[in-house]
């Protein structure tokens, strides 16, 4: 099912005029509105006349994290206060959180994009849907939970935590549909089977995950022991929430609701935009937004935009599965290593649990790479009584992250349940070494 | 012929062991006789104890990596040579001793073996007449 067509499936060439059409209007409109770009367009001797049709973008400058942190909070908010009706807040591990403020008419096209997303993954008003992201200042909750009720599904507003009490009232409550974490359905599954509730006794059969990268390998082993099907979705709170883009039945690319945020690649060091297909940092830029506009605004996202039609029938562009973030990637002995590359090799060992940490550290001016993993207890059996079985073990996973990796990382294969397990946003990397 | 024996992973820090125990506590069940193959990061703690199955059952619900191994309960000659003796048997015969380790019960020296030929290894405790115990004279 598509949710709206007219927008979804727009030949290419409505889809530029509007987007053009669209980005004149926004840019003239935070001209007005927001100091910081109206300084910027004048350093550049621009003026909104000069951006007419879509191509123009690329006249435009950009906008960063460091862009919206340094005018904490509300410098690079448009709209007034008194149309503002929520606000949401990134989390601000380092620094300033960023402060996005909604009008009524920005939550109304994000519960569209949700909706859009949602019945690309099956979701009707038939369906007991549980929103799992945590409700707050995190986009995830609110923003999925909107959706859901745009589409007149029953929403269980389960949020994160109380994990136990959550398996048992999607058993009890024959749940059929969940949006959370990837991690957290993992967490989900495994304690369902600490409480001994079987797949066969869940009606579970749509998942839409997202806020964090995720691998095949890993939608594989949820939808295993989940009995589900799991649909990417993608988002960011500087440019709206979850429902930026969403999968489609071909599970081939992300369809990006590009009638709102326009999405570019570029080239992370020299800011140059890529050709399609090629893969760079992401870029959107929020064509309809009213409460904090961005230009440009730079992901730090790694993706590339996939060419060609979907047979799905949407003719918005795709995106490919996350590849790393510009700032997750480590260097180690100059190499390039993201986690999800450590990620995609574990899920391959079934002697595993799929959660692994990367420990960094540097010796004698020397980069080393630790990978911890740990003993899935299931599979523990007679034939691992000895150390040596167990070395055996290690040396397989430490070649096959060779081949992935390109460099020699050490391994340390753990007791189950030692390496922490995280109910938002995974973190995998302990980097140790003292650079900065 | 063999005897049962928990085979658990552990991971070479302070307080792993005491865990296992303390499970082993819980569940009530007598240790007969226990030992550690470690390496530096980890180690196979191998346990023989009285109902061997409940044991592996209720650790694994705890999250413990555990499993049954097979191995052969050799009673020993309390003299000098004794251990060789038994050792030399399977030697002869071209059987490997993936480990073993021992330990006295009421004064009698058992061995515990584990081989890498299990049905070639049997045909030696018959043929050599050595004296191999089973769970129930363990717990005698």
């Amino acid at each position: 099912m598509i949710w709206n067509p007219t927008k979804e499936c727009m030949s290419r060439e409505q889809m530029r005029e509007l987007q053009g059409k669209r980005l004149h209007k926004i840019v003239e409109y935070v001209y007005h509105n927001v100091p910081f770009y109206r300084n910027k367009l004048q350093e550049m001797d621009l003026s909104p006349a000069d951006i007419q049709t879509i191509d123009d973008i690329v006249k435009l400058p950009f906008t960063t994290k460091k862009d919206l942190r340094d005018n904490y909070p509300f410098g690079l908010q448009a709209a007034p206060q008194s149309e503002i009706i929520r606000i949401h807040a990134s989390s601000g591990t380092t620094g300033n959180p960023t402060i996005v403020g909604y009008t009524r008419k920005d939550i109304s096209i994000w519960s569209e994009c949700m909706a859009r997303s949602l019945t690309s993954f099956g979701v009707s008003r038939d369906d007991i849907f549980s929103v799992s992201y945590g409700y707050g200042l995190f986009t995830g909750g609110l923003g999925a939970h909107n959706g859901v009720e745009t589409i007149g599904a029953s929403v269980v507003p389960a949020s994160t935590g109380n994990t136990e009490k959550h398996a048992r009232l999607i058993r009890d409550l024959g749940i059929t549909g969940i949006a959370c974490t990837p991690s957290y359905a993992l967490y989900l599954a495994e304690t369902m089977d600490k409480l001994g509730i079987t797949k066969d006794q869940i009606k579970l059969r749509v998942g839409a995950f997202g806020a964090e990268p995720w691998t095949e390998n890993m939608r594989t082993e949820i939808q295993n022991r989940l009995g589900l099907k799991g649909f990417n979705i993608y988002g960011l709170s500087e440019v709206m929430g979850p429902s930026v883009s969403y999968e489609c039945d071909e599970q081939h690319g992300s369809h990006i609701n590009e009638d709102h945020f326009f999405p570019e690649i570029i080239d992370p060091v020299t800011l140059e935009p890529l050709e399609a297909g090629q893969t760079g940092e992401l870029v959107f830029t929020t064509l309809t937004k009213e409460g904090m506009p961005v230009i440009r605004y730079r992901t730090r996202d790694l993706c590339s935009l996939l060419p060609g039609e979907c047979p799905c029938g949407r003719t918005n562009v795709r995106m490919s599965a996350i590849a790393g973030r510009t700032d997750d990637m480590l260097i180690i002995r100059g190499i390039n290593v993201f986690p999800s590359q450590v990620e995609s090799v574990v899920l391959t060992m079934e002697e595993f649990a799929p959660v692994y940490m990367l420990i960094v550290d540097r010796v004698n001016n020397l980069d080393t790479l630790l990978v911890q993993v740990e003993l899935r207890p299931d599979y523990f059996n007679a034939t691992l009584d000895t150390p040596a079985a167990i070395e055996e073990i290690g040396n397989r996973f430490a070649a096959k992250l060779r081949g992935v990796l390109s460099i020699n990382a050490k391994v340390q294969i753990k007791a189950p349940g030692t390496i922490e397990r995280s109910q938002g946003k995974s973190t995998h990397v302990i980097d140790k070494r003292k650079l900065y | 012929m063999t005897i049962r024996q928990l085979s658990i992973f552990i991971e070479n820090q302070s307080g792993t062991l005491q865990k296992v125990l303390e499970l082993m506590r819980k569940s009530g069940i007598q240790i007969i006789a226990c030992t550690i193959a470690d390496t530096a990061e980890y180690g196979i703690f191998r346990i023989i104890c009285a109902e061997a199955d409940r044991a592996c059952k209720e650790l694994k619900e705890a999250g413990v990596a555990v499993a049954i191994s097979d191995v052969f309960a050799i009673e020993l000659n309390n003299q000098p040579g004794g251990a060789a003796d038994v050792v030399g048997t399977f030697s002869a015969a071209g059987i490997g001793i993936t480990y073993m380790y021992a330990f006295l019960l009421d004064g009698r020296g058992i061995l515990i073996l584990k081989t890498d030929q299990a049905a070639e290894t049997e045909g030696v405790i018959r043929s050599r007449g050595l004296r191999c115990l089973s769970e129930a004279d363990l717990l005698a």
